[in-house]
């Protein structure tokens, strides 16, 4: 495969090279493949695009601000530091690009109720968000022990009018979320439309999720053009599922000297039990629906994740990025728990930005890397959340009572 | 041992199918209840190979697959379980069902060898359907051992004709959209997904989803040429499990009325 068609991916069967497919129960074989011939039909369509746009623009809040963190750069003494603003959209993530996205689609199938699954409930929150937009009946997964370490989201959904269902089986996060959320599909085939969070699952949800978040890398070529008259040298994101790192990368697949650095959330440390780091600590398997590189047991079992993060505290990973990863487009590199709460504090300081603990984990390691890359050099950081949600996680690991 | 399932169905009497968790409540056990059911005269054995994600299951076998893993259950335990089976009655066969992450992991040559060593005459793979499902059942065709299809309320013709393609054995009917143990099929519906079926191939059709008691036994027998049983076996693992006597008594019992339940 000659190195310049990155983009192209997947083929025609939802595949990144050896990742991805169609992993599912029969039942839902039918709507998968109608999602799939749907989402064909509408993604080159003028309509379609111009409607999403709208949406992303005068609701969302698009185009986030591109940011050139001075202050962290000077301290860092190294490449130009840029923050892509996504934690400034609506809801507070990246997260809502996608939902708009599959809302839009799930109106076009005539679809009448809407189910997602969550971790850290920014999902669950962009989700129920447009649910309300249009007028649609959501109910939101979320593992019991995500609800505790995410109360304040848990509010927002409820106040946006979606049901929460508790998921308490398993490890109590977001893979057993994704579980309950099949289960449900499953059961309600006919009207019901399943958004997925991030770029995983089966085809076409990977490449469609991809797609929908796109829009992240198209702004930072066209503002990075306006303020610097050039392409970005590296650019950082975190990784749980990849959708926010994908979103800023997929524009850059195909520009060789584009270098790229994704951040795995390796929680008490890879070489203990207790990381979410998939790809540097897992193995390719099956699970939801596709492919991908899987923390797993002697077994074959899939093993339970960890990290500081709900958003980030998943044992899989979307399958390009399995693909990106053996193929060694994009460097995977990962971050403690720790080393995430010390970069979440710099953040704040240096900055005036509150991340969420799931882009501190690529700030941790850009604090590493950064003075590696002379001066005149660039690199953009996708900050894909704000941290309002994770306060009380924060005052907790700092031992601060609120 | 090849073509052992569709040697059950020559007789044209309808066919009980049960479904366990390998391994639930632990080996010994589990391997108790299995022998227990083939005394007691099942048709075809289906042995589950429990899996941490269980996508298309109901809470029952959740926890089944739940207590099965914690006894340290592997894919070695199932295929002991399997040719202990094979031994108590050597022309029941014997169907392993499950989820594809573990035959991937185990390597799909390696796994289908054991298999037919094992004397496994057909597996069932939730999450594999044939757009899928070439590299397992390129292995499987060598090794005669059987790939048993799913159809489901969902799927149309088109889909049916594709999935009849590498069919063999039986078919099994979802009878319901949903996971397993929960709601009972419409019989009137159920008849008119058999008949719609049975209009594209001769093999034959067994339902399985919320399938409970000997009467629904009964009453789906007369639709479709058999009925899979599994939740309501499990049941009585997860309500008795201080006192393994009891699962296997009332296990006896229940399966025998299950049995008499095909007699239409």
């Amino acid at each position: 495969m000659l190195k310049n068609t990155y983009k192209s991916y997947p083929n025609e069967k939802g595949y990144f090279g050896q990742f991805g497919g169609r992993y599912v129960s029969e039942t839902l074989m039918p709507l998968i493949l109608e999602v799939e011939k749907e989402y064909e039909k509408i993604k080159n369509d003028k309509n379609f695009n111009n409607e999403f746009s709208h949406y992303l623009n005068s609701y969302v809040g698009r185009p986030s601000p591109l940011f050139f963190a001075e202050r962290i750069t000077n301290d860092l003494g190294g490449a130009k530091i840029y923050f892509k603003r996504d934690e400034l959209n609506h809801t507070g993530a990246h997260k809502i690009n996608n939902c708009m996205g599959q809302i839009l689609l799930a109106k076009k199938m005539g679809k009448t109720r809407i189910i997602a699954e969550t971790g850290a409930g920014q999902h669950g929150v962009a989700t129920a968000t447009v649910c309300a937009l249009f007028g649609l009946p959501c109910i939101v997964y979320m593992g019991e022990k995500d609800i505790e370490r995410q109360s304040p989201n848990v509010f927002r959904m409820k106040l946006l009018g979606a049901e929460i269902r508790t998921v308490s089986t398993g490890s109590k996060s977001l893979k057993d979320a994704m579980n309950e959320a099949l289960r449900d599909w499953v059961t309600n085939v006919k009207d019901t439309f399943y958004i997925i969070g991030t770029a995983a699952g089966p085809h076409p949800y990977p490449a469609m999720v991809r797609d929908f978040q796109s829009v992240i890398g198209k702004e930072v070529r066209k503002q990075l053009e306006e303020l610097e008259g050039r392409s970005p040298d590296l650019l950082m994101a975190c990784i749980g599922g990849g959708s926010n790192a994908l979103g800023l990368f997929h524009e850059f697949l195909d520009d060789s000297n584009v270098e790229m650095v994704a951040v795995e959330a390796a929680g008490h440390g890879i070489k203990t039990d207790k990381h979410a780091a998939s790809l540097t600590g897992g193995k390719p398997g099956v699970l939801h629906g596709n492919k991908t590189y899987l923390l797993q047991s002697k077994t074959g079992q899939i093993q339970e994740a960890h990290s500081i993060s709900a958003g980030l505290d998943y044992p899989g990973i979307g399958p390009e990025h399995s693909f990106l990863f053996e193929e060694k487009r994009v460097t995977y590199m990962s971050a403690t728990d720790k080393e995430a709460l010390e970069a979440f504090q710099y953040c704040c300081k240096l900055e005036g930005i509150i991340p969420a603990l799931e882009p501190a984990h690529a700030l941790a390691v850009l604090k590493k890397i950064a003075k590696n890359y002379s001066k005149d050099k660039i690199i953009v950081m996708n900050m894909c959340g704000r941290g309002d949600k994770d306060i009380f996680t924060i005052a907790d690991e700092l031992n601060i009572k609120i | 041992m090849t073509n052992l399932i569709s040697q059950a169905f020559k007789d044209n009497k309808k066919k009980l199918v049960t479904f366990v968790t390998g391994g639930d409540p632990d080996f010994e056990t589990s391997l108790q209840i299995i022998k227990t059911i083939i005394n007691n005269g099942v048709d075809i054995i289906e042995i589950g190979m429990p899996f941490s994600d269980p996508m298309a299951d109901g809470p029952t076998i959740q926890l089944s697959s739940n207590r099965a893993i914690n006894k340290g259950i592997d894919l070695e335990n199932i295929f002991s379980l399997a040719s202990e089976a094979k031994k108590t009655k050597k022309d029941v066969p014997i169907i392993l069902m499950g989820y594809y992450n573990l035959i991937l992991y185990f390597g799909i040559e390696k796994f289908v060898k054991k298999c037919k060593e094992n004397g496994v005459d057909g597996l069932i793979i939730v999450d594999l359907q044939p757009e899928e499902d070439e590299d397992l059942i390129n292995e499987l065709k060598k090794n005669e051992i059987d790939l048993i299809r799913l159809i489901t309320p969902t799927t149309d013709e088109e889909r049916l004709k594709l999935i009849l393609k590498n069919a063999s054995g039986f078919l099994y009917y979802v009878s319901v959209m949903g996971i397993t143990g929960q709601k009972s099929a419409n019989l009137n519906e159920l008849k008119k997904s058999v008949a719609f079926i049975k209009k594209h191939t001769n093999l034959p059709v067994v339902p399985g989803f919320g399938i409970k008691n000997s009467t629904d036994v009964n009453n789906i027998c007369k639709i479709a040429d058999g009925a899979v049983v599994g939740s309501s076996i499990i049941k009585i693992i997860e309500e008795n499990l201080n006192n393994k006597d009891k699962i296997l008594s009332e296990i006896n019992k229940f399966s025998k009325d299950l049995k008499d339940g095909t007699k239409v």
